[in-house]
Order: structure tokens, then C-alpha cells, then sequence
């Protein structure tokens, strides 16, 4: 799917270090725009903190990141005009708890669009009808279940109007009955055609939405490929020169 | 001439009072706005600004109320300011007060969780919006019970003021004791007195306690 435009986000020769233990070795990525992509591996593996540079959350020490073909300056001067381009769904919702639903979804595009409250309003109820909240605007996030939190922050992120959308790990702190409701609504967002990182063990998701599937472990990309190539061929994530502490997380999603 | 402590008498020490409640409004309100940028100096990204509210914080803290009151009324006049005494209290008590609530609120900014910064950052909001939206009302809610606590001590701090001769509600308790010799029933009004600013602060600091520990 090679396009004349410059690629969504593209990660070159990226390394990054916490203290001395290196999390990401040498990464290299492409994503394409309307491309969904799922990230998975075992904990610790570096896919939450892959995203995390995406939009400078975290900053990486050696290469080169572009979104939408503009660099990510080392110096962090650019990136917040990335981030407001760049969506992103944590796995602890975090929601403002002092602000209603409506208020979540107000803020940014009235502090960063300057836009005038009515049309906030209008912006922020028409993507919480999106994810089937508008009957829970005037809530407060405690008042809230875990997987209307969570739909409120994908929609908090949705009134940017943003180009990519990454999730991390965005079902993870759900209960169990909750987490559908959630990844309905990633599928709905999916089917729109929004460029999507989403890093989750949700297999049957990357099944249902994914153009590829990433795994990776100790920083490193080891596969990448089609979901149904990913999940029938020989898997390189059971590598045996690999000492594997943790059990694997994807054991059982395979057919 | 010996007078008794009647009603005039009570009454001087209730004007006295109405300038310790202006005093503590004062120095809270102005010490309120320093200590907040000193909050934010400490929770600052540059260690410099870092490094300096903590020196600040630490000398407001390490010395006591009235040496730093002295050190501003006869500090500054040695320096060309020349400050009449209300100025020169109302400053030291600001001083003194912004020292304590920059590092009752520095603790409120720190006890907001990561998450809440990091999404207001990914939102591309920038750091004026993330502190003032996001990070400082969620902070001074934390930090209220505390900031009300100091609100009690900075009220009865004032009561240093008499040593410069200021006359607030402690020194025109002095000043009937001296003309009554009745100190222990003028200084029992004085001290009524003061018990009567700071009880309904203590309440409503409690109240608030209980309101965010129901939430939490």
C-alpha cells in the first residue's frame, strides 16, 4: 500500500534507554495512512513505550521519528503541534475527574481550536453519540463505568479530530463484560478509516480490524505481518534462543 | 488610674481583632499568589527553578515567624525601603506564608496522578492549560484541609505583630492589661477572641476532609 504522500508515521533506526537498560533496539516502522495496526508481546517487551514516542510522551535517544512526515524534533519544540494530529486512549482512561464527560471532550478543542463553547458542545455531544454516551454527558467520570470511561476518552480524543489514534493497552484495566463495548466501538472507528496503533492481547480484535500484526519482545520488532499470516505461520516469537521469563500471552489465541 | 475592663475596654481589643482578621486576609491572599508560583517553581522542569524553591521553602521553614518579621522591618529600611509597620508585617507575613503553602501545594501538584499530566499532553495542551485546566484544580482540592490548617496558624502568627508594636488584637490586649492590671481576664477575652476567628476555619477544614475523604 505504498502511497505518494508521506507515510502517517515512520520510525527510523529508533533506540531508546531508560537509565542503562535498553527498551528499544534499533526499531524501524512504517505506518501508512487508514492503516491498523495491533502491537502485542509480552510485558515489558517496549510496545507501550513504541507508542509513547509517538507523541513525545516519551523521548527516544538515537533516530528518527516522523508523523505525517514531519520530524519529531529532539529538542520536544514540535510536539505539541504533533500531538494535537495524534490521538492517544490510555489503559487507566485517564479522564479529568473534576470535569463532566461533555467538559472532557470541550477542553482541548476550545483551549488549542479556540473554538466558542456552543460549537465545543456541539463537537464533544456529537462524538460521545458516536461511542453511545450522549445520555451520559453531564456525568462525572466516578459516576461512570469503567468502559463508559473509556468510551468518553476515545471520544475526548475523537473532538480533535485527529489523523492517527493510539490506543495502549485500552481494555486491560476493564472488567471482563466491559471490554466489548469498548473494542465495538474500536471497530466502529476502524471501519471509518482512522490510522490506528493499538497495542492490546486482544487477538480477536486484530483478527476483526488489523492490516498487520506486530510483535515484539525486549524492544525489538520480531514479526510483522497480515493477521491470518500472522496467526497460522510458524511463530518467530517462539524463538528458542530467546529465554522467555513470562508465560506468553498470546498462547490460546492462536487457532 | 486603674481602670476596670468593662465594655470600652473589650471593645478596643475587638478593634484590635479587626486588624489581625485584615492582617490574615492580607498576607494569605498575597502569600497565596507567591506560594503558588513558588509551586510551580518547585514542580518545575528546569532544576534551577527547582533548586531555588526549595532554598526559599526550606529558609521560610528552618527560621522562626518572628526573626523573619524583624529581618523585614529592620532589613528592608537598611536597604532604602522605608515601611511603616503595617507594610513591613503584612510583607513578612506574606513571606512567611508563601514559604509554607508553596510546599502544601508543591505536595497537592505532586499528588495528581501522571496520567492526568500525560493526558493533557497528548492532548496537545500546552503548559499554561495543563496546570491551570487539568493540574492545579485537582491539586488545591488535595491540598485544602492543609491550606485551610495554615490559614488557623497564620491567623494566631499574627500575634507576633504586637512585638513591633502593631496593634492588633494581642497588643491591645497588652494595652488594657496595662491599664486594668486584669491580665488574666483581658488576656482570656484575647484569647476568646482568636478562638472565635479560628474555630469556624477549623470546622469548615474538617468538613472539607471528611467531603474528600467520602469521595476518594
Amino acid at each position: 500500500m505504498e502511497q505518494s504522500a508521506a507515510p502517517a508515521i515512520r520510525l527510523e533506526h529508533v533506540s531508546k534507554w531508560f537509565g542503562k537498560l535498553k527498551v528499544l533496539q534499533d526499531v524501524d516502522l512504517t505506518v501508512n495512512r487508514g492503516e491498523h495496526i495491533v502491537l502485542c508481546g509480552p510485558s515489558g517487551s517496549g510496545k507501550s513505550t513504541l507508542i509513547r514516542c509517538i507523541n513525545r510522551l516519551e523521548e527516544v535517544q538515537e533516530g528518527r521519528i516522523l508523523v505525517d512526515g514531519v520530524e519529531l524534533r529532539g529538542d520536544g519544540r514540535n510536539a505539541e503541534d504533533i500531538r494535537r494530529h495524534v490521538g492517544m486512549v490510555f489503559q487507566q482512561f485517564n479522564l479529568f475527574p473534576h470535569m463532566t464527560a461533555l467538559e472532557n471532550c470541550m477542553l482541548a478543542p476550545r483551549r488549542i481550536h479556540r473554538i466558542g463553547k456552543d460549537e465545543a458542545r456541539a463537537r464533544a455531544m456529537g462524538h460521545l453519540e458516536r461511542v453511545h454516551l450522549a445520555d451520559h454527558a453531564q456525568k462525572y467520570p466516578a459516576q461512570l463505568s469503567g468502559g463508559q470511561q473509556q468510551r468518553v476518552a476515545i471520544a475526548r480524543a475523537l473532538c480533535m479530530n485527529p489523523d492517527i489514534l493510539l490506543f495502549d493497552e485500552p481494555t486491560s484495566a476493564l472488567d471482563p463484560e466491559m471490554v466489548k463495548e469498548v473494542l465495538d466501538t474500536m471497530v466502529e472507528l476502524a471501519d471509518a478509516g482512522i490510522t490506528m496503533i493499538c497495542v492490546t492481547h486482544e487477538m480477536g480484535f486484530a483478527r476483526a480490524v488489523a492490516h498487520r500484526v506486530i510483535f515484539m519482545d525486549r524492544g525489538e520488532i520480531l514479526e510483522s505481518a497480515p493477521p491470518e499470516e500472522f496467526f497460522s505461520a510458524p511463530p518467530a516469537r517462539t524463538r528458542p534462543d530467546l529465554p522467555r521469563p513470562d508465560p506468553q500471552p498470546l498462547r490460546g489465541a492462536s487457532p | 488610674m486603674i481602670r476596670e475592663f468593662g465594655f470600652p475596654e473589650l471593645l478596643f481589643v475587638l478593634e484590635g481583632a479587626r486588624w489581625t482578621i485584615l492582617l490574615s486576609a492580607l498576607a494569605f491572599v498575597c502569600g497565596g499568589a507567591l506560594g503558588l508560583a513558588v509551586a510551580l517553581a518547585r514542580t518545575a522542569r528546569s532544576r534551577e527553578l527547582r533548586w531555588g524553591a526549595t532554598v526559599y521553602i526550606q529558609i521560610f521553614q528552618g527560621t522562626p515567624l518572628l526573626i523573619q518579621l524583624f529581618f523585614v522591618f529592620f532589613g528592608l529600611p537598611l536597604l532604602g525601603l522605608q515601611l511603616n509597620v503595617w507594610l513591613a508585617v503584612t510583607i513578612g507575613l506574606a513571606l512567611h506564608a508563601s514559604g509554607y503553602l508553596g510546599e502544601i501545594w508543591r505536595g497537592g501538584i505532586q499528588a495528581v496522578p501522571a496520567g492526568q499530566v500525560e493526558a493533557a499532553r497528548a492532548l496537545g495542551l500546552g503548559y499554561r492549560s495543563v496546570m491551570i485546566d487539568v493540574v492545579l484544580p485537582q491539586a488545591l482540592r488535595i491540598s485544602l484541609p492543609a491550606t485551610v490548617g495554615f490559614l488557623v496558624n497564620l491567623v494566631k502568627g499574627t500575634a507576633l505583630a504586637a512585638l513591633l508594636g502593631l496593634t492588633e488584637a494581642t497588643r491591645a490586649g497588652q494595652l488594657m492589661s496595662n491599664i486594668t492590671f486584669e491580665p488574666l481576664r483581658v488576656y482570656s477575652a484575647v484569647g476568646l477572641v482568636y478562638f472565635a476567628i479560628c474555630l469556624p476555619l477549623t470546622l469548615w477544614s474538617a468538613r472539607l476532609e471528611r467531603r474528600l475523604l467520602r469521595r476518594g
